[in-house]
């Protein structure tokens, strides 16, 4: 390949620019190693940690059993996501904009947001618990609920920080509030409301993992972590972690790849 | 299109834009007391004055960007909120709208008129066919370079057709070349529709080429200094700059504006 490549002259700098794409695989590889060495040097017991090929072949045969799949438990998970942003999004946005339009209103609630939005959303699961019993509800409820305080935040914060230069422009050019609203301040705070949902969604999964593990329900990624972990089931329990680790990225993925498609004008 | 309809109660084009007792003050600074100022019809005229003497300040004022203490101003014998304003701003960047493209950019101001599509779109058309404009339009904003977005602002700022166009500093943040280019475009408006054109201009250079007259500015309390009118005959090309009249006139304003810094 680099004798190949080596007549012509700077062939060898775009090769070395084309491998320079790879390096984000290096740490998943050195991870590997580490993993691999740990299992298999004996550091690390077998029962604590298996081997990575044992762990992904596992995976294989896991994830679409016909009873009690991988995949059943993933869809769950990522319904009860999906679902609890969803309700987060569509309060906390139009209340978030609604705030930030009346800054008195804000500073008036201020306060209550920036306190639970502070307090840990893991701190109110027993509060949700007693409010709703121990049923499958907590799982949506209570992620939505923390969701929806960054994503309402961040809204308000948007729309009261709006540049001032546009609305003005659009004031001049004879606007009226109405159209100043949709047409200039909704787009000037569009950025920081993607921030909020981008921060929401990742907040939405871990609190679901965190629900699904000790509040009562019998399906879902994070049941199925802590309920192999209960029964020794290492294999399965790392499996579990890793396909909610993918499940996680993947969210994040998507939503970097809708805000930049979106908010395409940002940071130009 | 850019013809300017004679309103009725508009008698004279020599006193269309009138300002009468202006008094404006931030923080209890006083900025203007009592000022007045008198400007005509179709002409274009520059603001020159020190830095935060209030430059921004009085072209914000006359357009009904920021609200007066006290004071009257009248366009067309119209008060100002019924008057039909185009303000092109200091920094392009920061007020034409990155979402939509370049041509919506230009034809908003007919949007939040009322215009139909179909109008706007032919307006839209007949104003960029007018100056030979040849960007692909479909473009955002952020793509164009900067002489090119204060060339957008600009047909954005003139398309509705307004009583008057104001320009802060539409040059200071672009280079040599296109100020060149803008100056022309600028020009080639003005000669077309004799819109009247108030340029807020720091560089006395800039503030001559273009202008019928030049309005020299004091420092705080701001007074008008000085109405200098300069009449050399339309286009000014580059040679401009070394014709005996242009160089009496810079140096004309140069003198009152070094005599009025002493005081
Ligand atoms: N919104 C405001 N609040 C307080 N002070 C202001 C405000 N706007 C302007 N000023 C003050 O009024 C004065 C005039 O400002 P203005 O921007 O009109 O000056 P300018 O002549 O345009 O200056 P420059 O040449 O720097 O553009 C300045 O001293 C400024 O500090
Ligand atoms: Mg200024």
């Amino acid at each position: 390949m680099s004798r190949k490549a080596s007549p012509k002259a700077g062939g060898k700098k775009v090769f070395l620019r084309q491998l320079d794409k790879l390096l984000p695989l290096i740490g998943v590889i050195v991870l590997l190693s580490l993993w691999e060495f740990s299992a298999t040097s004996g550091w690390i017991s077998e029962v604590l940690l298996p081997n990575p090929i044992a762990t992904i072949s596992e995976l294989w045969t896991i994830a679409f059993r016909p009873e009690d799949s991988l995949f059943a438990d993933f869809i769950t998970t990522l319904a009860r996501t999906l679902q609890a942003f969803a309700i987060a999004a569509l309060l906390g946005v139009p209340l978030g904009i609604m705030l930030g339009s009346y800054e008195r209103l804000y500073r008036s609630v201020e306060f209550l947001i920036d306190f639970f939005r502070s307090t840990p959303a893991s701190a109110l699961i027993p509060m949700f618990i007693l409010f709703l019993g121990i049923t499958d509800w907590n799982t949506v409820v209570i992620p939505a609920f923390a969701a929806f305080l960054a994503i309402i935040f961040n809204s308000a914060y948007g729309v009261m920080n709006a540049r001032q230069s546009r609305i003005l422009a659009a004031k001049v050019m004879g606007a009226n509030q109405w159209d100043i609203f949709k047409d200039v301040l909704f787009w000037e705070s569009l950025p920081q409301i993607f921030i909020g949902l981008r921060t929401g969604i990742s907040i939405a999964l871990v609190m679901v993992i965190v629900a699904e593990m000790f509040i009562g329900t019998d399906r879902g990624l994070g049941y199925r972590i802590i309920q192999m972990q209960q029964i020794l089931n290492v294999k399965d329990m790392y499996a579990s972690i890793l396909v909610t680790g993918v499940l996680g990225y993947c969210l994040n993925m998507l939503f970097r790849w809708i805000e930049k498609r979106t908010v395409h004008w940002s940071g130009r | 299109m850019l013809n300017i309809i004679p309103s009725p109660t508009m008698t004279t084009t020599a006193d269309f834009i009138q300002v009468q007792g202006l008094c404006k003050s931030f923080e209890g600074q006083v900025l203007y007391d009592d000022f007045d100022l008198t400007l005509p019809q179709g002409q274009i005229i520059s603001i020159f004055g020190p830095n935060g003497c209030g430059k921004s300040t009085l072209i914000n004022l006359m357009s009904g960007l920021i609200p007066m203490d006290r004071g009257q101003i009248t366009i067309a014998g119209k008060p100002l909120r019924r008057s039909r304003i185009g303000y092109v701003f200091q920094n392009y960047r920061e007020t034409l709208f990155p979402w939509i493209s370049a041509l919506d950019n230009i034809a908003y101001p007919l949007r939040v008129q009322g215009v139909p599509p179909k109008e706007r779109q032919r307006r839209v058309e007949q104003l960029l066919a007018r100056f030979d404009i040849k960007l692909d339009l479909r473009r955002y904003p952020y793509q164009f370079s900067g002489g090119q977005q204060q060339l957008i602002a600009i047909l954005r700022a003139v398309v509705a057709e307004p009583d008057v166009l104001f320009l802060d500093e539409p040059f200071s943040a672009l280079d040599f070349e296109m100020t060149l280019y803008i100056r022309e475009k600028l020009q080639e408006v003005h000669m077309e529709s004799h819109l009247t054109t108030i340029v807020v201009s720091h560089d006395l250079e800039d503030a001559v080429y273009l202008a019928d007259s030049i309005l020299l500015l004091s420092k705080r309390p701001t007074r008008l200094v000085q109405q200098v009118s300069f009449a050399l005959a339309r286009p000014r090309t580059p040679e401009t700059i070394v014709d005996p009249e242009f160089v009496r006139v810079k140096s004309q304003c140069l003198e009152i504006f070094r005599e009025e810094m002493r005081r």
